[in-house]
Order: structure tokens, then sequence, then C-alpha cells
């Protein structure tokens, strides 16, 4: 618009003009609307320094319609005695004029005209005065010849009280030349065009300048999950240690392998149905590896291996009863089993990403699936100090690298450890982690050598994803209240490349 | 994990030193166990029931300690003292000794009647014990502790301890029809019979979760003395007879139950924690019971076992070089007392009737390791060579969601369980046709079936986002379960791709140039040859009459695709049109 003509000849006018000029006068003038002043005025602006404004606003009288109605009519008490004839008027008559109520009263009390009420067909109105003057026509004519200062304050007063005139506030521009005032503003581009480019025109044009402090418009994309995107990276890291993926697409287990293979004894709190999803159905498992069922079986009740075992009845419909799987060291187990029919052994690396399930209570960090990562190492001679320098490495890729070990029960692992890192942010040492040798009496029914040992640990996902995204209510992060503003949001998923506070690299 | 809670200053007066609350707490770590908390029952109650109630609670400090729960010798003070103070080497673990009283032994007889019901009894005896407040108050919740854990919630193992000096033996373990019992019981000052009881209890916040371990059985376990008097009713509650005081000097204590060996196991550990206060300390007077079988028995068994574990062992597993002696010496300072014999490589271990939880040489090994100290153990790396391999399926699916990505989709993640109505009723099917496996015990419908169809976490995801623009594009590749007898355990997982396209139109188009671009993606061609895939006309209860279509690759159905049913919209609490694709992704492997 900066090349209308209106803009065009506001800088014309200007260059010449002392001092400046007035947005309404100018409109005035130019015979236009005083908002298409304003609108060149705007769009000079958006230019830089072209011209100076300067905000000014006047009041200023004008009439309202009837106002302007009566400036052209004549007053109704003026239309009401010009409509007498000499010979009178009935007074019903008289009354029906457009004019007729309002002008008979004010004519009246200017004494133009009287009412006579004997007359033969009712009350019947005559003139009293021969001509009369419209005064109230002439005042209104006034202000609208922009003459308004002529009238006084009370006679101003008394046309705005009988809803005559009113008084407006007009902001104008006061509009002087800029620092970098130019009549030929029309040549400023706002873009690069492939005309410009291929006739070189834009050697000679003068760019609108970008507004750098404006955010650019973001592409249109999908987005991975945070949560998954994490997964990935935990994968990568397996990946890059050597370790084999093991299949979990069964997240329907027997209690055997998710509980029984791993000398969990029947009565543990863990089998309790407040703990563990059971099925209905299908609510048992129908096939079991009974050769291998009969050594878990002995092992569980009368000890072997080297072991006083937990002395207890096992039941076999016990370890056919169906569940969610707790943990997916059920399929780490199956894996090892499946590992102890190869021969001769083989060292192994594996793990596992994966979805468990608990019958647990509910609040903001728990939900009843979860994410468990697992790795495992099975080798002759492997030591607790392997496993310790296995955590090592594996955290140092998650950018964890002050790490301490705990002793820790679990009833499958034996030495079992948790594993503690510090956290700078919240200065003391919180759980990353729970690791453990596996008990000689969950390998050896499987069959493995006795001098194999399998090194194991475990963590959730979801813990590690939600302080990476700084998210403190799980059901932001999974599940369908998911806040998909902030899967649109979340960035890269690089754990060992921290942002924010010092690493805990620095203060080791 | 068992939660034991201390006083503090108790603590430190019976470890002969105070500690600073770090220093403590990195003793617990160092031990294996964990100060959770530091506390007092004034700040307690006012957590709880807020201010008000707290006003005049005592603000002695208490501290919550971390167990591991196999450690049933360290749920009191008593033991956690003992443990830590032989640990630390400050006293040497103590000898438990079972001895015949000099006057008559007391006698439990068990009748045949309780083998249906609760078979099991051991019994003992502590001789002139003092108790004062701190160590009375500790002796109720020790049994407590060992009621919510080894006793399984007394379903396992149930303990009631007595004024013998109240009671005259032989005693009388039997079963009888519930109203055929009648007694005071504790803390009551009136007689009630069995069903009485059970009916009052109902409304009792401890009790009342104990009651359905007998409840409707036809006979309830009931011990009485020569005189008839009920000592208790297992494992309901006592009789207020021979209630314990603080003044009590001789405890009978019974422990029944349906597991011989955790009876046996919970009755050495009160035995061995509270013979400390006895006028001959850690010394158990004999009690002996006769089972139906008339076969007599003599508890509590107070077994000491002996180990031979090589030090070479112990080395190899841990990852140390120690010597013998040394690795002696940690044991001894776990409570297993050790010497080094033979040819000066084994090592001898006594496992006393307080470590149950020593069933194995890896215990005992876990135990020197422990009092090595874990963090001194120096990490290494094992040599283990080993190629990787990614799961094909994963792999794939890493894949393909990279893709869908950047094909402009956003990647959901929903639960796999849900209700019944979000696979069947919202889609317009019956449960019965959907294969799904259900759970047996859901506390909520949220988590009835596993899911057949990532449809309805898609649309649920939707219905929790209608507040961002349009359109709403998303996807999941995740796993469904459905019923297949063939497997073990007759239900098998698929793993899916669902797509959805939500706006103000339907956008099938969009939703059919996804399918097109993942056939491109899985380098599958289009057209019915050749293993090629195509889309089929079809009908789903789901979809818009006429807006359905089955897609079909390598020669079977993989899917559906189509426009979603109104009546589906509605019930997913959606308002706009809505496109979806679902199909396995397992034949493109």
């Amino acid at each position: 618009m900066a090349d209308g003509p209106v803009a065009e000849v506001l800088l014309r006018r200007l260059e010449t003009a002392d001092g400046g000029l007035d947005s309404a006068e100018l409109a005035t003038e130019l015979g236009v609307e005083h908002q298409t002043v304003v609108g060149a005025v705007k769009s000079l602006q958006a230019l830089g320094e072209i011209i100076e404004t300067e905000l000014r606003s006047s009041k200023r009288w004008e009439l309202t319609a009837e106002g302007e109605e009566i400036a052209q009519e004549g007053s109704h008490e003026a239309r009401v005695f010009r409509s007498i004839p000499p010979e009178g008027l009935p007074q019903s008559e008289l009354m029906r004029l457009p004019s007729g109520k309002v002008g008979f009263s004010k004519a009246m009390s200017n004494k133009w005209i009287r009412v006579d009420k004997s007359a033969a067909d009712g009350p019947r109105v005559f003139r009293v005065v021969d001509s009369v003057e419209d005064e109230v026509q002439r005042r209104l004519q006034l202000v609208r010849g922009g003459q308004a200062e002529k009238l006084g304050e009370k006679e101003r007063s008394e046309l705005r009280k009988r809803k005559l005139l009113t008084e407006v506030t007009l902001k104008t521009y006061w509009v002087s030349k800029g620092s970098a005032f130019s009549t030929s503003i029309s040549k400023q581009e706002t873009e690069l065009s492939p005309e410009m480019i291929s006739s070189g025109s834009w050697r000679d044009r003068p760019f609108k300048p970008y507004n750098f402090s404006a955010h650019g418009v973001l592409p249109d994309s999908g987005h991975l999950h945070p949560l998954l995107k994490v997964r990935s990276q935990f994968r990568q890291i397996f990946l890059e240690m050597g370790f084999t993926e093991m299949p979990t697409d069964n997240y329907i287990e027997s209690s055997f392998w998710n509980f029984d293979a791993l000398f969990q004894p029947q009565q543990h709190p863990a089998r309790d149905q407040h703990d563990t999803f059971f099925l209905r159905d299908p609510a048992q498992a129908q096939q079991l590896p009974m050769d291998y069922v009969h050594r878990v079986k002995r092992t569980h009740s009368q000890g072997g291996y080297g072991s006083q075992g937990y002395k207890y009845n096992w039941k076999l419909d016990e370890a056919r009863k169906n569940l969610l799987r707790t943990h997916t060291t059920a399929a780490s187990a199956r894996a090892l089993y499946r590992l102890a029919q190869k021969k001769p052994f083989t060292p192994a690396k594996y793990f596992s990403i994966d979805r468990v399930f608990r019958n647990e209570t509910l609040d903001a960090t728990h939900l009843a699936e979860f994410h468990q990562i697992e790795g495992v190492v099975a080798d002759h001679g492997l030591t607790l100090g392997h496993l310790m320098g296995v955590l090592r490495e594996f955290f140092t890729k998650l950018g964890i690298t002050q790490l301490r070990f705990k002793p820790a029960y679990n009833p499958y692992t034996e030495p079992s450890m948790e594993v503690f890192s510090y956290h700078q942010g919240l200065k003391k040492w919180v759980e990353v982690g729970n690791s453990g040798i596996f008990r000689p009496e969950m390998l050896l029914p499987m069959g493995l050598p006795e001098n194999v040992s399998v090194i194991a640990w475990g963590l959730s996902l979801e813990r590690p994803t939600m302080i990476k995204y700084g998210i403190n209510n799980i059901r932001e992060l999974v599940g369908h209240k998911v806040n998909l503003q902030m899967v649109y949001d979340s960035p890269l998923c690089r754990l060992d490349a921290e942002r924010g506070p010092p690493s805990t690299q620095e203060a080791a | 994990m068992p939660t034991v809670s201390v006083k503090r200053d108790l603590l430190f007066r019976a470890l002969g030193r105070t500690y600073t609350d770090e220093e403590f707490d990195e003793l617990c770590f160092e031990f294996g166990l964990e100060l959770d908390e530091i506390t007092s029952e004034k700040e307690i109650i006012s957590k709880e029931q807020g201010n008000e109630k707290a006003h005049g609670a005592s603000d002695v400090v208490l501290y919550k300690i971390d167990v591991p729960a196999n450690r049933y010798d360290l749920l009191c003070l008593e033991g956690l003292v003992r443990g830590l103070q032989v640990f630390k080497e400050r006293i040497k673990t103590p000898m438990y000794k079972r001895v015949m009283p000099k006057g008559e032994v007391q006698k439990l007889i068990i009748t045949e009647e309780t083998a249906k019901i609760r078979p099991y009894a051991v019994a003992a005896v502590l001789r002139n014990i003092k108790f004062t407040k701190d160590r009375y108050d500790s002796f109720i919740e020790l049994q407590e502790k060992l009621h919510q854990n080894i006793c399984r919630k007394r379903a396992l193992v149930a303990i009631g301890t007595h004024d013998l000096d109240t009671l005259s033996g032989p005693f009388t373990y039997t079963a009888k029809k519930p109203s055929d019992i009648k007694f005071k019981p504790l803390n009551k000052n009136k007689e009630y019979t069995a069903c009485e009881l059970m009916n009052i209890y109902k409304t009792d916040n401890q009790l009342k979760h104990y009651l359905h371990i007998i409840e409707n059985k036809p006979l309830y376990p009931v011990i009485y003395d020569s005189n008839g008097v009920v000592l208790s009713m297992p494992p309901i509650i006592n009789g207020n007879h021979s209630k314990i005081t603080v003044n009590t000097k001789n405890v009978f204590i019974e422990c029944t139950g349906t597991d011989f060996t955790k009876a046996k196991i919970v009755l050495d550990v009160i035995v061995t924690m509270f013979s400390e206060y006895c006028e001959n300390q850690f010394t158990v007077e004999a009690a002996e019971v006769v089972f139906p079988n008339g076969k007599l028995h003599t508890f509590p068994e107070l077994a000491y076992r002996k180990e031979m574990v090589r030090a070479d062992l112990i080395n190899k597993k841990v990852g140390i070089r120690e010597t013998p002696e040394n690795l002696a010496k940690l044991l001894t300072r776990m409570c297993l007392k050790s010497e080094v014999i033979g040819d000066g490589n084994q090592i001898e271990v006594e496992i006393p009737p307080t470590r149950a939880d020593i069933i194995h040489a890896c215990d005992i090994i876990e135990d020197a390791a422990i009092a090595y100290g874990y963090n001194n153990i120096q990490m290494t790396l094992p040599k283990t060579y080993t190629i990787a391999n990614q799961f094909p399926l994963n792999k794939l699916t890493e894949l393909l969601r990279q893709d869908i990505a950047a094909a402009g989709f956003t990647e959901a993640l929903t639960f796999a369980l849900c209700s019944q109505e979000d696979i069947a009723d919202k889609l317009g099917m019956d449960i019965s046709a959907t294969k799904a496996i259900h759970i047996s015990n859901p506390k909520t419908a949220e988590f009835q079936v596993a899911r057949t169809t990532l449809l309805p976490g898609l649309l649920k995801t939707i219905a929790a986002n209608r507040k961002m623009p349009l359109p709403l594009k998303l996807f999941e590749i995740s796993d469904i379960v459905i019923k297949d007898s063939s497997r073990d355990v007759g239900a098998r997982n698929y793993r899916h791709l669902c797509a959805v396209y939500y706006n103000k139109n339907p956008g099938f188009e969009i939703i059919h140039g996804l399918l097109d671009r993942i056939m491109q993606l899985l380098d599958v061609p289009p057209g019915e040859k050749k293993g090629g895939y195509a889309i089929k006309a079809s009908e789903g209860s789901a979809f818009f009459p006429g807006r359905c279509a089955e897609i079909f690759a390598r020669g079977q159905s993989i899917g559906k695709l189509g426009v979603l049913h109104p009546d589906v919209i509605t019930k997913f609490e959606l308002t706009m049109p809505c496109s979806c694709v679902e199909i396995n992704i397992e034949p493109f492997l």
C-alpha cells in the first residue's frame, strides 16, 4: 500500500509542507475518508524512518441524523408553523403530521400559534404571527459548516440535550519528515522473485528489512514418541556393546517361566493376586517342557545343585497359571533355556526392552504397564567385578559416570546389587538399576554347565525418560492421555549429551 | 521390602555410639540396608491425619530402615543391632542354645482335625525374660513384621505369644466347629463364639484382612490349655486370658501354619531375637509338640548347619584375591562363623538358625562380597566376544516408524490393556468375536483384556487431545494379543501398524496414500500378482458402509482401511470424520 496514490500524495505534500501536515486536513483536501489517509500513514511507518508521526486527538461537534434533517428541512416547530394555512387547521389533523407533536408544543411555547377550542368541528389551530425566524435551523447550519465555535456554550448544550448535536473525538496524525525521508518509497520490495533474478532488477531495488526477532514457521512433520526415542537409544547402546536382542513379543506368560524357572517360590508375594494380572481365559499354559519342569520342581521342594531348596509342596497347577508377564526376565529365562540346549555351550550377551505388567496401585509415577530394559551376559567364570565393569560401561554411555553399588535382595540373583548414581540436581544418590548374578538353582536345572555364570541387570525405561524430559506425571508420557504438544516439542534423545547444569562427569 | 522403624537414640545406645544421619546412612548402604526416612511419631501422624491430631504425640526421632525381604533376623532393633555390631566386629555372634527345663517340659498336642485347615504347629518358651516398655513394643512389632512378610499375612504362619504363668499345660491344638468355640478374645471383656467374632472383626481395620483364611471352613483352629482356657484361635486372635504384658516373666510361643518350614523359621527368629533378654541370655526353653501320628518333635530347632566352601570359589565368583583366612574373617563378620580347615583352601562356614536365607554357597559368597565391600571390588570387563543381532521384528519396526514419522504422522504409545468395551462394544463388535485374552483379577475396567487392535488406543489419544490443531495424524506400531491354542500359553502377540487421520473431512485418500507409502517402503508393488498388494471393497462394523476395504498383500489379508462409522466416532467422544488403516506387519519379515 505504500505505493498507493494517497501515500505518494502525502509524501509529495510533506516535501513542500512547512513542518508537517495533519491527516484529517489532508483527507478533507483530497476529498477521501480520513481512514484512507491513516492507512497510508501506517504503511509508511512500517518502512522505517521515512516519516515521523505524532498522534493527536481533537474534539469536534457533529450533527446527529435528526440534527442533519433539521438543518435541511427546518425545525419541527417551524415546519408546524408553515403547515398552518391562514384559515387554521383542526388540531387533530395537525397532530398527524410528522413533526406534529414535538413542533406543536414548541411553537405554542414560542407563541407562534394558538388554539381555538370553541370551533364547531373541534379545536382548531391558527397562526399568531405572520412569519418566524427558525433559529434552531440556523444554528445547526452553522455547525454543519464547521463554525460550531460561533455558538455559545449554552446554545450548544441545549442542542445536545435535544439530541441534535454530538461531540466526537477525532484522532489524527501529525505527520512530519523522518530521518530517511524520501518521496520515492514505492520501489521497496518485500521478497526476491524469480522475475527479479532473471531480469537482474534486484540490483536496483531496495528491499524491506526482515524482522529477525520474529519466529519462523515450524515445518509440517510427524514426530516420534519421546519414550520410544529413548528406547531406540538404549537399543543402540546394547548393540554397540555387542548384545543380541531377545524375542519378547509374548505378553502372556505362564507362571512357570515368569516365576518358577527363576527359582521364585510359589508363596512369594509377587505371585499374589494383588501384584500380578492372572488370566481367566486362557487360564492355563497347556505345554511346558516337562523334563525341565521336574528339575525345577525338585529344586524348589527338595533342593539340589548344592541348594537346600525352599522345602515346600511345589504344585504344577500353580506353575501352569497364565499371567501377563511381570518382568522381561521371563523372556530371559526362555532365552537362557534355549542357550542351555545348544551343545557345546557358547557365550552369549542378550538384551531386551519391552512392556511388563503389574496389578499395582496407580499414581503419578506408577502405571499398570511399563517398559523394562534388561541386559544379560552368560559366560564361563564371570564375576561380580565383571558385572560392575559392564554396568560402568553401560551407564557411561547414558552419561552416568558416578556409580556405587549397594547389597540387595532379589529372589533370583545372588549376589545382588542395586546400582546408585549421584544426582546433581537432587544432590543425592538415586537408584538407577538393579543387578546380580543369576542363582545356580535357576541356571543348573536349565542344563547350563556348572562353571557358567550369568550376570544380569535391569532398569525401567520410563524413569530415565521422565528425568530426561522433565516429566513429573507418567500419564503425560505414556498412554492415551499423552500431551501431543509435548510429543511435537520434544528434542532429540542424546543420553550422553545432557544439557543444563554441570554433568556428573565434571563433578567427578 | 519390609521397613523397620526404630527409635534413633535407643539404636545408638544399643550400638554403643552415636552417628550423624549421613554416617548411619553410609553404614546402612554398606551393609545392604537403606535408611529410608528420618521422622517421628508426631511427624507421621501429622502427615497422615493433620497437625491437630499430632498434637501431643511423641517427637522422638525415628529411623525407618528398609531391610532385604529375606533377612528376617533384621526385622527388629535387637536383630539390627546384633547384625551391625558383629559386622563392625564389636561383638561376636551369639550361640543360641535350646535347653530342657528342670521341671516338666511344655507340651503341645496336635489333633488330627487340624489336618484340613492348618496342620502344623511349633512352640517354645522364653523363661525369665525381662521386658521394658521398649522391649515389649519391639517384641510385638517383630511379630507384626513377621506376619506381614514371611508369614504371608498370617496365611502361611500365625504367631501367638502368651503369659505362661496364667496357663497350665499340656496344650491342645485342635479344630472345632466355630459355634463350639467360645472365649474372651484379646482386649475384650466378654466371651464370644467364633461365629460372633468373625462378624465383629469384619469391621476391624487390622483383623478383617485375615478372616478369609478360615472363613467358610467347617472347622476353625483353636488352642486350649489343660483347663480348657483358649490361648488363641489362629490365625485371627489370641485369648485375653493369657495376654502378655510388660511384666510377663515367662512367655509361651506357638506358631501354627500351613508351611512347616516357615513355621520353624518364624519360631527360631522370635526366640533368637528375644532370648537376649532372658536370665540365661540366648537360651531358649524347649517345648514338645506331639503330631497326630504320635511322633514327638522338640522345638525350637535352632539348627546349626556346616557348609564347606572353597576359598578360590569365593574369589572367583566375586572377582577378588583374598586369603582363605581373610575370607573366613569376612564371613564371620556377617554372623557366619567361619574357619579355614583341611588343605588350607577350604572354609568351614557355620550357618546359624537366624540365617534361614542361606540356602546355597552363592548366599555365602554374597556375604563375603558384602563384608569385603561391593565398592572395593575391582571393576573389569568380561572377555566375552559376541556379535550383536537385532530381533528381526523389532528391526523392521524401528525402520518403519522412522519413515512413517517422516511421512507426517506422529507416534503414539498406548496401553496394551484396556476394557472390553474399547475393543468390542465401541467398535460395534461382540467381545466373543475378538478372540481377546481375559484378565481374571482386574482392579478396574481399564484392565479387563489385552487389546486386539491398536485403533481404540489411537482414538482415545485423539479424544484426549481434541484441543490440538487439526488435522491430527497419529500412528503406532506395537503388539496386540490374540488367543491361539497352538502356542504353549494359548495366546500370542501380533505386531500391528495402525494410523488414523482426524479432520473436518474423512481424508480416506490420505490414509490410502499412507498405505501406498508403507507398501513402497516395504518394497511391495501395487497389484495382486507377483506378491504385490491390493485393496478390495469390504465391510466392517467399525466402518461407514461402503467406505471400507480389506488389504491383501503377498497373497494374504493383512488388515483393513476405511472411514470410521459415525457411531464409533461418537462412542470415542470424537466429533470429526476419521479414517484409519491397521495392518499386521509380520508377513513382511
